[in-house]
């Protein structure tokens, strides 16, 4: 009782700091969009815990541009002109309209894949100017600690991928940097089309100790063969979405976009409470969900540590 | 509505401006239902984006989209002129061919304009406030262009492509090569849609493959709203206010998105723009059917 007493207290404390002003958080996408969606929410959900309450201390505004970029450049102008005190789009053209339009007003983005390649900051480390914001991009640095994590022999991991794929190069790039980090190295396996899939699949037998399968449309459209040729060679596969787990991969970290709009939420306050967008690095969507499936374990040899399972949020039997 | 919002519609309206003037040109002058737009729009902006990112000067970003414009124009034209494919069909299918050009183009669905070097850059130095700057330069620019285009018009050449628009049996029976008219209004009305696509993406900061859906109705809402604000025969005005429509349009829209005027949602400008161009459609033909009653 006394504990809960001490948090109203203080719940009501922080409550009356924030509403000491209002402030105004303004939200746009390009499209409506469950991802999306969620995103907003969590950014509202986000900010709401932290003391800012919508109708209370909180203007909370939110337009989507439905698909238009013609749209998202004239709602970035409404908002700039409402002039709030941080504006938050989700996608990247909505956050190059929204960048494009103010130069003073804070710009916290929110699910930018590449926001280097979008042109919206200089540097992941300080942004510079007014804008900052949290990326979508997979958590790959802790695919490839995952990896190591159930094939702690590992030494070469291989990457299947389509190389026409400009999403998938991009990961690849980044799934090196992240290995190499770790000092592992990494065999592509090139399939241009889904009949290929299982033939670059066999290319790594012997070459590497475990496979690695990014969020490659082609590749994970013939998810099966790729399971095949694991199961039958004791080649670990580990996937760069969670819903392949269930098709048959060993395991994998994915996050949701709730919790990606909560995790912008807490840039949003402490742009609201001061700190200058340009000096707060940019950051990674979290890996909030493991998921492991204990069939593909056993058919690929691999031993799933007692402790990763209890922490996962899903096991498939 | 801020100043900012209004001045942002405005200038927005501006650069549509060039896309109501190529499809009035199209559809009114030629009487060329022309959808090819929808891909010559972010054709200009995926060509300007790729243009300034490789380090080259705007103004030769927004030359190259024009002609990249004009090439698009003049493929629809060439369906049509030489193989006799229904004019409608001709244009849809340069439309979604353009949609693959363009991903190829800039070898990625979105390309970054940001603090690049623009053609508006330069004026952002003399004193007036960003949001009135951009708005100013594009203004100057839609009038010479609207200048031109009169000029063009009434000239003897532009007499007989608006000859061979508007009866071309007529216009052939003249010593017109209707054919010829066609590539070239054709050429030049996409020309102008190119360079919209261009400046969009110089001030939107970004080009997008997916910024081309809609064009057309947003286009023809420009040039129908135009056209019942001011009922003119001259050229000159007829020019002026397919960009004053296109400008009022824009507005309308920030209107919508401000407030919650009327209920309505940015969701819901899609529903809007048809019922707007619908009701600009029929209201005429209804005045003449009662002027017909009388």
């Amino acid at each position: 009782m006394r504990k809960f007493l001490l948090v109203a207290a203080a719940s009501l404390a922080l409550a009356t700091a924030a509403s000491a002003q209002t402030v105004k958080v303004s939200v746009t996408a390009i499209v409506e969009h469950p991802a999306l969606d969620a995103v907003r929410d969590g950014v509202r959900d986000g900010l709401e815990e932290a003391g800012y309450r919508q109708g209370e201390n909180l203007e909370f505004a939110y337009e989507s541009a439905q698909g238009n970029p013609a749209t998202a450049a004239q709602i970035a102008r409404e908002f700039v002109g409402d002039a709030p005190d941080v504006i938050v789009p989700i996608s990247t053209p909505s956050a190059q309209a929204v960048a494009a339009a103010t130069r003073d007003i804070p710009v916290v983005f929110s699910a930018v894949t590449d926001p280097l390649a979008a042109g919206l900051v200089e540097s992941i480390e300080a942004p510079g100017g007014n804008v900052t914001g949290v990326s979508d991009l997979t958590p790959i640095a802790e695919h490839v600690a995952l990896i190591r994590e159930l094939v702690p022999s590992v030494e070469s991991i291989g990457f299947v991928y389509n190389p026409g794929e400009a999403n998938s190069v991009a990961l690849l790039e980044h799934f090196r940097n992240a290995a190499e980090e770790e000092g592992l190295s990494v065999v592509e396996a090139a399939a241009n089309k889904s009949a290929d899939v299982q033939a670059a699949a066999r290319s790594l037998v012997g070459k590497a100790d475990a496979m690695y399968v990014p969020t490659d449309n082609t590749v994970v459209s013939a998810l099966e063969a790729l399971v095949a040729v694991a199961e039958e060679n004791d080649l670990p596969l580990i996937s760069g979405d969670t819903d392949s787990v269930e098709r048959g991969t060993l395991a994998s970290i994915g996050f949701d976009y709730y919790a990606l709009g909560k995790q912008t939420a807490e840039v949003v306050v402490r742009v609201l409470k001061g700190e200058e967008p340009g000096a707060i690095p940019v950051t990674f969507a979290a890996g909030t969900d493991l998921v492991v499936n204990r069939n593909a374990a056993e058919a690929m040899g691999v031993t799933l540590p007692d402790e990763m399972v209890q922490r996962a949020s899903k096991v498939i039997e | 509505m801020s100043a900012i919002a209004f001045w942002g519609a405005v200038e927005l309206g501006l650069i549509y401006g060039f896309v109501a003037l190529g499809v009035y040109l199209a559809f009114r002058v030629l009487d060329f239902p022309d959808l090819t737009v929808d891909g010559s729009f972010p054709l200009g902006a995926a060509v300007a984006a790729v243009a300034i990112t490789a380090g080259w000067d705007p103004w030769l970003a927004c030359v190259l989209a024009a002609i990249g414009g004009a090439l698009c124009g003049l493929v629809t034209a060439f369906l049509n002129v030489r193989f006799g494919i229904l004019n409608l069909l001709a244009s849809i299918l340069t439309m979604i061919a353009l949609f693959s050009v363009n991903l190829r183009i800039m070898g990625r669905p979105n390309m970054a304009v940001l603090n690049r070097e623009t053609v508006i850059t330069p004026f952002y130095d003399l004193g007036l406030a960003d949001h009135l700057v951009r708005p100013a330069v594009l203004a100057v620019l839609v009038l010479a262009t609207v200048l031109l285009l009169a000029r063009f018009l009434g000239s003897d050449f532009g007499l007989a492509t608006r000859a061979a628009g508007a009866n071309p049996r007529m216009a052939r029976a003249n010593g017109v090569d209707v054919g010829r008219q066609i590539y070239f209004g054709m050429g030049l009305s996409n020309a102008l849609t190119g360079l919209g696509g261009a400046l969009f993406a110089q001030i939107a900061g970004f080009a997008d493959v997916t910024s081309g859906v809609g064009t057309i109705v947003v286009g023809l809402a420009a040039v129908i709203v135009g056209e019942t604000l001011f009922r003119s025969r001259a050229m000159l005005v007829a020019l002026l206010s397919v960009v004053v429509g296109s400008v009022v349009y824009r507005v309308a829209v920030q209107l919508a998105l401000s407030a919650d005027f009327l209920f309505l949602k940015a969701s819901d400008l899609n529903l809007v723009t048809a019922v707007l161009v619908t009701l600009a459609l029929i209201l005429p033909k209804l005045r003449a059917r009662r002027r017909a009653v009388q």
